[in-house]
């Protein structure tokens, strides 16, 4: 934690602190359901537009209305964008959790708080600034009604003043939110101003922790996982989603519906696609199958418990060799769990996700903009290996706000696989549908309504011969299986290779993937400034694992898998590829309870299991 | 099965009788039925071959869909230049619906069982009903489980007996009073063994567009056609009952048969073909559904065995008439259509800075 280095401890309100400047974390504990999310988002961008990288999560509750929730900004000029495990500015807006979140700080936070809750009396090693929300809120001159939402925008217009936020960045922020609803705009401006005039003329900074202009955000974008998976599909040539809702996962649909009603509408006003609210995702699943089989690019987007509902189905496409696409946007399980709580628990179970011999693509992002590429990726992998794939987002990425180099047009053709069509059959006179002509494993597929006699073939779920005929055989099964494997190692050194980082003969090797990432590239430094340990850093990217994974383990004397899973689900889905010798070298940190992962935490831990 | 062969060229004159589209009756052939002799399904199969050939149907262009029971393994038994995709159990409709969102153009036959549907599948089932999806959905329904041995399934009619003297204590699902309930716009009942009234209304499924939600009472002459069944051949013999007499006269077909207006329906359907229903009972009139639903609520109480068509709306709107989708099926949709340009990437990026 680079606040406490600086901070005098218990020394809160002590002239001549030192100045902390673009490094701090920032936590608005509010009520669910009180409209925070649009000042937060204010405040966020207000910071962003200062030039700061910033990342915003939100903490919140499996609840519509009344049950506490937090947000979480991180402001770091270095670009660390991983959640902070302390916070240094609280900004305590629901009376119910006030004291608890100030119980929690460490000494030398900052406290921003309703003037009724009294939570100065709490404590005197932190820092507190009162504000009297609802008579500023009055002064506003919003109705009743308004007055409980507006009090947001006051507070963003208080913090914005103590760390020294131009407000000129605030209004603009204000202005982008509020494009299309001039007269929220109007009200949130006034408020904000309130805030910003009521800490000009009644407080004085006491705190250290400052926001001055940097250069560090130009031409960024911010944005969530699902919105950019969402246009990735979209630009990936999806033609097909059916989606049962599910959190966290619905935004992902929601917002490629209002994409796609945008830019795949032709003028004659007929889509170029189609969107189905199935029943449960048993059908949502059945439709993305029945949709790729008929050759749609199809896909479908869900979480733990829709994956686990999809393992039948997710068998029949592999067996029956149909492509599909599947976003498992993970939050913690097992059964209903943490439902708006993040994790990577669904790796092992997906992996070899139904009965019988199975096992899948997986494709780890862990960047927003990895949510947009991979989505291609995705669906060329789909369609080139005729089976599904899985995306493991999870509800850090896919619901929170991430700031990003604007993504990359796609520069690489859709591949759709091995399609013949009429003229293909025409010249060959047959084809047998499981047959391995090229020796990769992958046969070639016809589509329903290939107007020729001998096009179609019978696609089953039962055992089945090169020529998709039934069948019984021992042989014929035997080879069928062995063919899928072969397909599986092929796709190899297909999938995205990993990301590695590799310096000076570093012992110790880090792996780890997805989200998780964040952490880990602030965890390296921390390791190396802190405890002068060099280490190296695979970051996986894909399922079946790669050669540079192998080498990589084989490289190092001990390589810690980071995962955000109680069982070290990664860890083990390695240890079943690597060679058993290598098994020692492993060691899991693992990371459960539902709060994304921080660095403190995985420096600490890996610095105990180094026994230093 | 030989799915992949081609139609052997007819070896001699006198030139053999085709369709309308010069196809033979053996284009619409399947594979060697593994069902046991005698199995309604095998007539069903017959009656779908013979619907087909006779509308002449471009075999190509039907997908055949099917879940797992007896029922469903049929499709291989049937019309081998059509596609067929035989699913899991109990979800045919949901593939069926991602086939025809892919490709519109498709004619989607659903072959199903009593357990495929009712039990594992009801779910499903009705949502497919509830779209109007079209689709031809065929429950080939036996009252019980023939490829576990003979279990009872939701069909099954209160009292009616296993073959080991169990009796069936709970009352049965009505799949016409289902579908007519959660909006399937052609829904009648027929009897596998009733050569010319599933052939006439199987010919007429295939000229709607929207969900034909056919129930056929398909005896299983293993376990389910002895004394004390109420789906034996028997049974259905004594106890079948028609709404009305069912004449179907194709788009391509000229009408050269009047009929009474006074005793007979005619439903001008989708492609312009005719559907005649003449009453054969005086009350009945198939396009209201609160009438139909009563009378199929009726025949239980009498141990009445339905059949004829219960509620026919040939205008409804279906599901992909909703989703107002390009005349291009979206399967085969180039990259041209369906990747936005650069511009519009830039587009959204700006919106996002």
């Amino acid at each position: 934690m680079a606040t406490t280095d600086v901070v005098p401890r218990g020394s809160a309100g002590q002239m001549g602190q030192k100045r902390v400047v673009n490094d701090m974390s920032i936590q608005v504990a509010t009520v669910n359901g009180s409209g925070s999310q649009s000042s937060n988002t204010v405040l966020l961008r207000s910071i962003f537009q200062m030039g700061v990288p910033i990342s915003g999560k939100n903490l919140f509750p499996s609840n519509i209305a009344g049950l506490p929730t937090w947000f979480t900004i991180r402001a770091n000029k270095d670009g660390y964008i991983a959640r902070k495990k302390e916070i240094d500015l609280l900004i305590a807006m629901n009376a119910e959790t006030a004291q608890d979140d100030v119980k929690t700080l460490n000494p030398g936070a900052a406290v921003l708080y309703d003037e009724p809750l009294a939570l100065d009396k709490l404590r005197t090693d932190l820092i507190f600034y009162a504000v009297p929300y609802d008579k500023l809120a009055a002064t506003v001159g919003a109705d009743a009604k308004l007055r409980k939402l507006i009090k947001n925008m006051i507070y963003v217009g208080v913090a914005a003043h103590l760390l020294g936020i131009d407000h000129a960045e605030v209004e603009k922020a204000i202005g982008k939110q509020f494009a299309t609803k001039a007269k929220a705009a109007t009200l949130n401006l006034a408020a904000a101003k309130a805030g910003h005039d009521y800490a000009a003329a009644n407080l004085t900074k006491r705190d250290p922790f400052y926001i001055e202009r940097m250069d560090k955000t130009k031409g960024k974008i911010i944005v969530d996982g699902n919105s950019a998976a969402a246009l990735g599909c979209m630009f990936a040539g999806c033609t097909v989603v059916t989606w049962y809702p599910i959190t966290p996962s619905s935004s992902l649909v929601e917002t490629m519906i209002d994409y796609m009603k945008e830019h795949r509408v032709g003028p004659d006003g007929k889509a170029t696609f189609a969107i189905v609210q199935a029943e449960d995702e048993l059908a949502a699943i059945g439709m993305v199958i029945g949709a790729a089989w008929a050759g749609a690019r199809s896909m479908t987007a869900t979480a733990g418990p829709g994956i686990s509902l999809m393992a039948e189905f997710t068998g029949l496409a592999y067996f029956v060799e149909i492509p599909a696409v599947i976003w498992d946007i993970q939050r913690v399980g097992p059964s209903t769990g943490l439902p708006t709580r993040t994790s990577q628990g669904d790796v092992l179970s997906t992996a070899f996700l139904s009965h019988g011999d199975t096992k899948h693509i997986l494709l780890f992002p862990s960047s927003v903009s990895e949510c947009f590429s991979m989505a291609q990726e995705a669906f060329d992998l789909a369609e080139h290996f005729q089976t599904p794939v899985f995306v493991m987002s999870d509800l850090d990425l896919g619901m929170n706000n991430w700031m990003s180099d604007p993504f990359s047009y796609p520069e690489k053709p859709i591949d759709r696989g091995k399609v013949l069509t009429r003229e293909d059959i025409e010249k060959a006179g047959s084809f047998a549908r499981y047959k391995d002509v090229d020796g990769d494993g992958i046969g070639y597929r016809t589509l329903p309504g290939t107007e020729h006699p001998a096009a179609a073939y019978f696609a089953r779920g039962s055992g089945h011969n090169e020529r998709a005929q039934y069948s019984e055989r021992p042989d014929d099964f035997e080879r069928n299986m062995e063919r899928l494997n072969k397909k599986f190692e092929t796709a190899r050194s297909f999938v995205p290779r990993p990301e590695v980082m590799t310096g000076a003969k570093a012992k110790v090797g880090i792996i780890a993937y997805g989200t998780s990432h964040w952490a880990i590239i602030e965890s390296r430094d921390q390791l190396v400034n802190e405890h002068k340990l060099e280490t190296d850093y695979l970051r996986v990217r894909s399922y079946p694992f790669t050669r540079e994974i192998h080498d990589f383990i084989a490289n190092h004397e001990r390589v810690y898998v980071v995962e955000q899973n109680r069982d070290g689900q990664m860890a083990s889905l390695l240890k079943l590829d690597i060679k058993p010798e290598l098994h020692p070298r492993l060691r899991s940190i693992c990371h459960i309870h539902g709060l994304p992962i921080d660095a403190r935490s995985v420096t600490d831990e890996l610095m105990m299991m180094e026994g230093k | 099965m030989g799915t992949t062969t081609n139609t052997p060229a007819p070896s001699s004159a006198p030139a053999p009788k085709t369709n309308r589209i010069g196809l033979q009756v053996i284009d619409y052939r399947g594979g060697k039925t593994t069902l046991c002799a005698g199995c309604g399904h095998n007539a069903i199969s017959e009656r779908i071959i013979d619907a087909m050939y006779e509308m002449g149907v471009q075999p190509e262009r039907v997908a055949k869909l099917s879940g797992i029971g007896c029922s469903s393994k049929s499709p291989a038994y049937f019309m081998n230049r059509a596609h067929s995709l035989n699913s899991v159990h109990g979800r045919m409709p949901s593939v069926a619906t991602g086939a025809m969102l892919a490709n519109k153009d498709l004619i989607a036959l659903g072959v199903t069982g009593d357990g495929d549907t009712v039990s594992i599948g009801v779910g499903q089932f009705v949502h497919l009903m509830r779209r109007n999806l079209p689709i031809i959905y065929v429950i080939e329904d036996n009252g019980c489980y023939g490829l576990t041995k003979g279990q009872f399934s939701a069909t099954a009619d209160l009292g009616s007996k296993l073959k080991s003297g169990v009796v069936n204590d709970l009352p049965p699902v009505d799949t016409c009073a289902m579908a007519i309930q959660l909006g399937a716009t052609f829904v009648g009942r027929s009897f596998s063994g009733d050569k010319r009234q599933l052939h006439t209304m199987l010919k007429a499924a295939i000229a709607h567009r929207g969900t034909v939600m056919l129930d056929v009472v398909s005896p299983c002459v293993t376990f389910n056609d002895h004394e004390g069944s109420t789906k034996s051949y028997k049974y259905m013999q004594e106890h079948e009952e028609a709404v009305n007499e069912v004449s179907f006269v194709p788009s391509f077909e000229e009408i050269n048969v009047d009929y009474d207006p006074g005793s007979t329906l005619e439903v001008t359907m989708h492609d312009g073909s005719s559907l005649r229903l003449r009453k054969m009972e005086e009350e009945y009139d198939p396009t209201n559904k609160i009438h139909a639903v009563r009378r199929l609520m009726e025949s239980h109480e009498k141990g009445e065995v339905l059949t004829g068509v219960f509620y026919i709306n040939a205008k409804a709107p279906n599901f992909i008439d909703l989703l107002n989708v390009t005349d291009q099926p979206l399967a085969t949709l180039p990259e041209s259509v369906t990747r936005p340009s650069r511009e519009v990437l830039a587009k959204c990026m700006e919106e996002l800075q």
